[in-house]
């Protein structure tokens, strides 16, 4: 077996490909950890659904404000500069495309950029979208973090998606705790292996035709 | 001379009626008008349909008025969060209606519905299940689909300051959906933590200008739904 990249080595991995300066909007999960890993001598503002640019990391319990939220619910801070906003300017934000990059995190992603995060389709779930229908639209870059695979072994990169989508032909680049995946005109093509793993590996464990690093 | 005060909650908001569309100020617990909500569920009316983000958590605030029956239909893009039990249970038993609407949609219906603008283009949802039946359109090579402005006849919502006038201000991202829902409903009626004279809001500083605000009451400590929660409360 594989030893991969651990949740903190792939939000690692994420952060590299995002430019100085970037605004960057985080989904919850391991995404949420790229702001650990932001790499020397660069800045992102981070954006937030429910009204703030300018996010800044959890505060401590004494220092907690109610009124200051994400949108995951968190407790979160402001750093210097931050702003805050009604929805409807921070969905224009969104949909106008002036935020560079979003880090999803998903259930399918597909090799022709289809992603699927948001219902399972089963007839019994309460269905919940949230934002994740506005931002794989708006944003400009779409990447994924996930595991290469389902708790119990399923492909989670794959041909078609079976899960109902979230945006058709949107996502660009896939990180997994296997390797770094690009989605090209040519379907999935791997950009660079995780550390003691083989392209044969990826292979056998990605639901769709894959290309080796070039 | 203007003034929009109210020195009651109850008062404030006593003419909701049976089958009111009502909108609630809120994402998650911040920014949630809890008294006016609590104040609306002592009044008892029923058949409403009701415009958050959310369905509200625990067992006060919107959950608590859902849990009471008095909301017939949900019209939001996230009905369930980690607290949030009331609606999922309706929901499943048949008993209350969903109309889900991604975040973005959801604000601009909203803002389009103040702005007097009927319907709009947007590209969220275009390939997936929640565009199915919707009008769409190309633009630039693009496609789109048509979203219908949302109206209520009621807003309840919380804000930070707020002068006899009407003009508000809030706190931090308890604003979000909140100055929207001002300008979209018929009869906007706000609970202000912070009451101030004309004039001591700069005017360069007003969020929600005071044509879009009929009726403030003044609480001045507030309730915050993670608080009752945490302390184990119920509505009523």
């Amino acid at each position: 077996m594989s030893t991969g990249w651990s949740r903190e080595e792939m939000a690692a991995r994420a952060a590299l490909d995002i430019p100085d300066g970037s605004y960057v909007n985080l989904g919850i999960g391991i995404p949420e950890l790229v702001t650990r890993f932001v790499p020397e001598g660069r800045e992102f503002i981070y954006h937030t659904e429910n009204g703030m640019l300018g996010m800044g990391p959890p505060p401590a319990d004494a220092d907690r404000d109610l009124d200051l939220m994400n949108a995951g619910k968190k407790y979160v801070t402001a750093v210097p500069g931050a702003a805050y906003f009604h929805h409807a300017d921070s969905f224009s934000m969104i949909r106008g495309g002036h935020i560079d990059v979003c880090v999803l995190g998903t259930m399918q992603v597909a090799s022709n950029g289809d992603i699927a995060n948001w219902s399972t389709g089963a007839p019994d779930a309460i269905p919940a979208v949230g934002g994740a229908m506005d931002l794989v639209q708006g944003v400009k870059h779409i990447y994924v973090i996930t595991q290469h695979t389902t708790r119990t072994g399923e492909p989670k990169l794959v041909e078609r998606c079976s899960y109902p989508l979230t945006g058709p032909g949107v996502v660009s680049r896939i990180f997994t705790d296997l390797a770094v995946v690009d989605v090209t005109d040519n379907g999935f093509q791997v950009v660079e292996l995780a550390p003691g793993v083989t392209f044969a590996e990826v292979e056998s464990k990605t639901g769709a035709p894959i290309l080796p690093p070039a | 001379m203007i003034n929009k005060m109210y020195s009651s909650i109850p008062d404030a908001v006593a003419d909701i009626p049976d089958g009111a569309t009502v909108m609630v100020g809120g994402f998650g617990a911040s920014g949630s008008p809890i008294e006016l909500i609590h104040a609306l569920i002592d009044q008892g009316a029923r058949n409403l349909t009701v415009i958050n983000n959310n369905t509200g958590n625990g067992d006060v605030g919107l959950a608590a008025l859902i849990g009471n029956g008095q909301v017939s239909k949900m019209i939001c893009s996230f009905p369930r969060s980690s607290q949030s039990r009331v609606f999922p249970r309706l929901y499943k038993e048949g008993r209350i209606e969903l109309e889900l609407v991604p975040q973005g949609t959801l604000a601009e219906r909203i803002r389009a519905a103040g702005a007097g603008i009927p319907a709009f283009y947007t590209p969220t949802t275009v390939g997936t299940v929640l565009a199915e039946g919707k009008e769409s359109r190309e633009f630039e090579g693009r496609t789109y689909v048509m979203e219908p402005w949302l109206k209520a006849d009621f807003a309840l919502i919380k804000c930070e300051v707020a002068d006899p006038l009407g003009n508000l201000t809030y706190n931090k991202t308890a604003r979000n959906f909140s100055p929207l829902m001002c300008m979209a409903a018929t009869t906007t009626i706000v609970q202000t933590k912070k009451r101030v004279a004309a004039g001591e809001i700069d005017p360069e500083h007003v969020i929600t200008p005071g044509i879009f605000v009929n009726r403030i009451v003044e609480v001045p400590d507030p309730v915050h739904e993670d608080t009752l929660i945490a302390e184990g409360r119920s509505y009523p």
